[in-house]
């Protein structure tokens, strides 16, 4: 279909973009679009007013803060731009690990991090990434500019704790810390599907042990959710073992959808396959 | 029953602009200098197609996900479906009528894709083509994988995808015009 009659403003700067996204009317963000087009194209969305902040030069930009060594990327930077970005790899290799497994390379030539996490599509990886390695947003409203961590970010499906007149301008991953490593696991029916289920896995080893676990599924709920049981038992743990009946305690308490793509069932199934996974995986990478 | 009663609700205040408002674009595409306005929501694909007649574009699911649709963006593969045409002001865009010579000569891609029977009903062979051009585009070295993810990218409901594969491995110089192919079974 065709999206339904809207106004579009070409947003200048951060304040324009603001004041735009305040001035009393149902405004969206629109940046690489690859969320919001489709949505506007199925009539699911149907904004007064689309601001468009893909011409405001200030958040385009991938960045090393020099004080603490956090990867810092603006709003309008693309997928293609991080995944492809010599220090991403080298510090935030699950990041790009994530990115690799959005759609298409045209999608990921157009969408961007930050949309990903505004949007929250409960099926995404960024979301998941951002709340295993500690992410936060820099959000500008009228009131000024606050920092929202990725673990107070999700609200629920296509949600967020944000309200309509906020803009998120960067979002930031902390530096990696030495013995930190992680993985992500996913599996879709096609190469660039959803995924039917996923999940992100952070370790922090020392000393031959686990000292601190993230483990974030998603496509199992309502958006990136910590599996918080598996956590607690892998602290301490000396190999990338879970014990099966915390596994199946924490998988038990998912509501997964139950659709026409897979039952219920089939995605508990494959949480558990996926995060036995990426928790090897990670542990194998700390190695 | 599902209910679906909605509250009342005042009227847009104040009245949308659209659709008649218009935005003015200025835009390189196929090399020549456009300029049009443009309505806040017309697409990108139906600017090309109903504006300036390129029909070489192809629109399908309108969704992002069959490829037919693809252009090149600044050099880069985008779906133009997913993209609005005001978003497009100052941007240059390539489409399939933009690949051949002026004397009508085909691209290699676009000659590969003939040669190697690419195409049944033709009507994802631009999006195919188009992904191709860019990652040739994007110079440095081109491995089985980007090729896979490029013939992955577009969805293909005629030839089950042996001779695109093909097709795409000649155009991007992994097996050579005489070479023998080994790559069309497996994946479909």
């Amino acid at each position: 279909m065709k999206p339904p009659p809207f106004d579009y403003a070409a947003a200048t700067s951060v304040d324009h973009a603001v004041s735009l996204l305040n001035g009393g009317r149902d405004a969206r963000v629109i940046a690489g679009g690859q969320s919001l087009m489709p949505l506007l194209n199925l009539r699911l969305a149907g904004p007064e007013l689309v601001v468009d902040i893909g011409r405001i030069p200030d958040l385009g930009t991938v960045t090393i803060d020099p004080t603490d060594g956090a990867l810092v990327i603006g709003a309008n930077v693309t997928q293609a731009e991080v995944a492809a970005h010599p220090d991403v790899a080298a510090g935030w290799p699950v990041l790009v690990d994530a990115i690799r497994l959005i759609g298409h390379a045209q999608i990921r030539n157009r969408g961007t991090i930050c949309g990903s996490l505004a949007h929250n599509d409960p099926l995404a990886e960024l979301p998941a990434v951002a709340v295993a390695f500690n992410a936060d947003v820099a959000v500008i409203s009228p009131a000024g500019q606050r920092t929202v961590a990725a673990t107070d970010l999700f609200a629920g499906p296509f949600m967020t704790t944000l309200a309509g007149g906020d803009l998120i301008v960067a979002v930031r991953f902390p530096a990696p810390r030495a013995g930190s490593t992680g993985a992500i696991r996913e599996f879709a029916t096609r190469t660039g599907d959803y995924a039917t289920a996923g999940v992100v896995c952070r370790l922090d080893l020392a000393d031959g042990a686990v000292s601190g676990a993230r483990v974030v599924v998603f496509g199992l709920g309502s958006g990136p959710i910590r599996m918080n049981g598996v956590e607690a038992a892998l602290v301490g743990a000396t190999a990338p073992t879970i014990d099966d009946g915390v596994l199946a305690a924490s998988i038990a308490a998912l509501e997964p959808p139950d659709d026409v793509h897979a039952s219920a069932a089939t995605r508990t199934e494959l949480a558990a396959v996926l995060i036995t996974e990426a928790v090897a995986e990670a542990w194998e990478r700390g190695q | 029953m599902t209910d679906h009663r909605s509250p009342a609700r005042p009227p847009a205040s104040p009245p949308l602009s659209e659709p008649t408002a218009r935005h003015t674009i200025s835009l390189t595409v196929n090399g020549a200098a456009v300029t049009a306005e443009v309505e806040s929501r017309l697409l990108l694909t139906d600017f090309l197609r109903h504006r300036l007649r390129l029909t070489g574009t192809h629109v399908g699911c309108e969704q992002g996900a069959c490829g037919a649709c693809t252009i090149q963006l600044d050099g880069r593969a985008v779906r133009s479906c997913l993209m609005l045409a005001a978003q497009a002001d100052g941007r240059e865009i390539r489409t399939i009528e933009g690949l051949a010579a002026p004397d009508g000569e085909l691209s290699p891609v676009q000659q590969a894709f003939a040669d190697q029977h690419g195409l049944q009903c033709g009507f994802c062979t631009p999006g195919f083509v188009m992904s191709l051009h860019a990652l040739l585009d994007r110079g440095g070295t081109i491995t089985d994988d980007d090729v896979e993810e490029c013939v992955d990218s577009s969805y293909c409901r005629c030839t089950g995808y042996v001779n695109i594969r093909r097709a795409a491995r000649h155009a991007t110089g992994l097996i050579s015009h005489h070479g023998a192919d080994d790559s069309g079974a497996g994946h479909g």
